[in-house]
């Protein structure tokens, strides 16, 4: 029973040129032309500095290139370079005027899984690089898989180094046909675009050499897609998911209004909430209204009160009735409750080299909430090359299982595939207070 | 100083990028706030804290800070900044702590190889014993990624050993915006809710919310002299050497810092708006323009970051 289509709008809307922000990921390796398309997106978009580009010039003559290695912007840390590999992810940013990007570049190498899995946690999007010469290869399985699995919203598939296949339709055809056919058993839906990172074309400008394909360039797919946060049309009749993170109890004998303040501070994970809203306190399953939304001097009259707030946005939440919520709560829609319980099935993925240990109590952070948890079993783990499953007596890192676990708290979950942010967990070793683990409830 | 109305896109489906980076950064403050015992928030009076400070507000207000503000001073400040600074602090009526690498260097903790060396470095010691002497198991800092490369791979929650140390080999996987902040006694958590910012976000989040700066951010006449390509300023600690010939140029700071190591721009702007414009337009990084000490190596800003460093 929200009211949001009768409300007036909460404040001055965005300017209309401003289309939020998006982040997406980078799936190939260096051979791909990974660096080189990343390098050109900040080129082209004019986001490289002179400074920046002379630095990457010298070098270029330094190792006697003739021309500037683009791949060089993205050039890492002086550990890296000393040991000549990719340690991490890192995350770049360039803005068109219009719209904000993040690109988060995850490394190949044998600790992929881990960073791409990583990375893909945050994307909107993810853009996966098959060399024209090569086509699909196991890595493009992999990759798509990981997408997949990750949930991340939209696929674009960048048939790279057109310019070495002499820009031939028919050899991009191929590799779509290819693809498609592997594609259909994941059911993932990708767009597909013939690139040449090196020359730029159809990255930002259309070049000369790819006349005949005549849908959008990489940066269009990219400015049309929805932003972070926008919510997806299947999603817009989400219910409201709102963990609780601190109570603000500002006690300020100075001012009386603030005597029994008690407002609950959080992050509208999915859905939207307006005031007079029916909620639910999750796990104690106590009823109440939204009496007031706030974000510190904003909304239409300035005075930190807002008649709604929709996903992504970080607001304080004051209710009808004096219920007892802490830190790890969960504020959510009357309808389509999640569900509340101490055994989760998951897909896991392994971070650490400790390798899993059946026997030990882990900790699991989902949302704002902790609780202790000990495996229930190990299902299967997934070949990522073959996507077969195998039996698994334990996991070592790079592994994805399917598995359960047995919580000492109960937990408010929804499925990773309808919830990414109330379907995730993070697993932690208490004994190093290290991330081992990532998991998405199935 | 406050905007009346704050602009924001809940009226459409989708936040402007600004909202989304604003909701972001608040949500991190709020994990640190609900997370970790005796957090501090870092603030020198510089543009990013300026705006980690605005973030603090929209995060905990009606409510105080659930953190101290605190500043490590070289010693070798801008007064304007250093006035700014404590008129914030008093004005929003949150505790300031104030370190100083003088009482280090009299402590002798920090020794300088030379009178005249940069004390920016040295901050590190000073920080690392404020963080024992309150015992802050988190630091809010203002430090961006797309400041230099070392930082674009830096966790928002970034793991510091008892040295204070960042092991770029051994950070914790950080996935979703799920932030795991526990530590064992005597480490330490460095966290950056402004690392998906832009240095273009940031003049034009202080724009929005119509956020005062202090002066020298705009253009002011300065004597300074040339070294290196960049602006060196002419001051007490940073005085003229023989051969320099003084200009008196029409400059503003992209950054403010260390008198010894931070270097103004030429500039004419002299509101947010101009800023913003020469900012959109500019052809020369934020610190390639205005470090004077991140040139000395590539990987200066690794290293200081190993030993300590924000």
């Amino acid at each position: 029973m929200s009211a949001i289509e009768h409300l007036p709008t909460a404040g001055t809307p965005a300017a209309p040129e401003d289309h939020g922000l998006l982040r997406f990921l980078t799936c190939g390796s260096v051979d791909d032309g990974k660096s080189t398309l990343i390098g050109r997106l900040l080129y082209d978009s004019r986001t490289i500095l002179a400074d920046t580009l002379h630095a990457i010039e010298r070098t270029s003559q330094k190792r006697g290139l003739s021309a500037v290695d683009l791949s060089l912007l993205t050039d890492g840390l002086q550990a890296e370079r000393e040991q000549g590999i990719t340690i991490d992810v890192a995350y770049r940013y360039f803005s068109t005027g219009t719209r904000k990007y993040i690109i988060a570049d995850a490394p190949g190498h044998e600790q992929y899984t881990r960073n791409m899995v990583t990375a893909a946690s945050t994307a909107d999007l993810a853009i996966i690089l098959i060399d024209a010469r090569r086509g699909v290869l196991t890595q493009t399985r992999r990759h798509s898989y990981l997408a997949k699995l990750m949930n991340i919203p939209r696929l674009v598939v960048a048939v790279n180094k057109m310019d070495l296949v002499d820009h031939a339709q028919a050899r991009f055809d191929e590799i779509r046909a290819d693809y498609e056919a592997f594609a259909s058993q994941l059911d993932i839906e990708v767009r597909f675009i013939p690139i040449s990172a090196l020359n730029g074309d159809m990255i930002v400008d259309r070049g000369d050499n790819l006349g005949w394909y005549e849908g959008p360039t990489l940066l269009e797919l990219l400015e049309a897609a929805p932003a972070a946060g926008a919510l997806r049309r299947d999603r817009e009749n989400a219910a409201l998911r709102f963990p609780v993170q601190y109570v603000c109890r500002p006690q300020d004998s100075a001012n009386p209004e603030l005597h029994d303040f008690r407002g609950f501070m959080g992050r509208i994970e999915a859905g939207r909430v307006a005031v007079g809203d029916r909620v639910v306190v999750l796990p104690s399953e106590r009823e109440t209204r939204v009496r007031e939304i706030r974000l510190h001097e904003s909304g239409p009259a300035g005075d930190g009160k807002l008649p709604f707030a929709v996903t992504g946005q970080s607001v304080t939440l004051l209710l009808e009735d004096d219920i007892d919520v802490s830190r790890g709560d969960s504020i959510v829609g009357s309808e389509q409750l999640p569900t509340v319980t101490r055994r989760i099935e998951a897909m896991l993925c392994w971070l650490s080299e400790s390798p899993l240990d059946p026997r030990r109590k882990y900790l699991i952070r989902h949302t704002t909430r902790e609780s202790k948890a000990l495996l229930d079993g190990i299902d299967y783990r997934v070949d990522i090359n073959s996507l077969e499953h195998q039996p698994a007596e334990q996991l070592a890192m790079n592994d994805i299982a399917r598995v359960a676990f047995r919580l000492a708290q109960p937990l408010a979950v929804d499925a990773y595939a309808d919830e990414r942010a109330t379907g995730a967990f993070i697993v932690i070793d208490e004994a190093s207070n290290n991330t081992v683990g990532a998991g998405m409830i199935v | 100083m406050n905007s009346p109305v704050s602009p924001t896109a809940a009226a459409g489906s989708e936040l402007s990028h600004l909202d989304w980076l604003e909701a972001e950064a608040i949500h991190i403050m709020r994990e640190v706030a609900g997370q970790c015992s005796r957090p501090a928030l870092l603030f020198s009076g510089g543009k990013d804290s300026i705006c980690l400070l605005r973030l603090a507000e929209k995060a905990f207000r009606p409510g105080r800070f659930p953190f101290p503000l605190l500043h490590i001073d070289t010693g070798h400040n801008y007064p304007e900044v250093i006035d700014f600074r404590d008129r914030r602090a008093a004005e929003i009526g949150e505790r300031l702590i104030v370190r100083s690498v003088e009482d280090s260097m009299a402590r002798g903790t920090v020794v300088l190889r030379t009178p005249g060396e940069s004390r920016n470095k040295h901050q590190s010691v000073t920080l690392l014993e404020a963080i024992e002497e309150h015992g802050f198991d988190a630091c809010i800092g203002g430090a961006r990624r797309d400041e230099e490369k070392a930082r674009a791979k830096e966790r928002i929650f970034s793991f510091r050993d008892e040295f204070g140390q960042w092991d770029p080999k051994n950070q914790r996987p950080e996935l979703w915006n799920l932030y795991n902040a526990r530590i064992t006694r005597g480490e330490n958590m460095r966290v950056f809710p402004i690392s998906n910012w832009t240095e273009l976000d940031v003049w034009q989040y202080i724009e929005r919310e119509g956020l005062e700066l202090p002066s020298i951010y705009f253009a002011h006449r300065r004597p300074v002299v040339r070294r290196n390509g960049l602006l060196a300023p002419v001051t007490p600690v940073t005085p003229v050497q023989p051969g320099d010939v003084v200009e008196d140029l029409q400059v503003r700071f992209r950054t403010v810092g260390d008198i010894t190591c931070t270097a103004p721009v030429e500039s004419a702007a002299v509101s947010i708006a101009e800023i913003i414009e020469e900012t959109a337009i500019t052809t020369v990084s934020e610190r390639g323009a205005t470090r004077l000490d991140d040139q000395t190596s590539e990987a200066s800003m690794e290293q200081r970051k190993k030993e300590g460093y924000f």
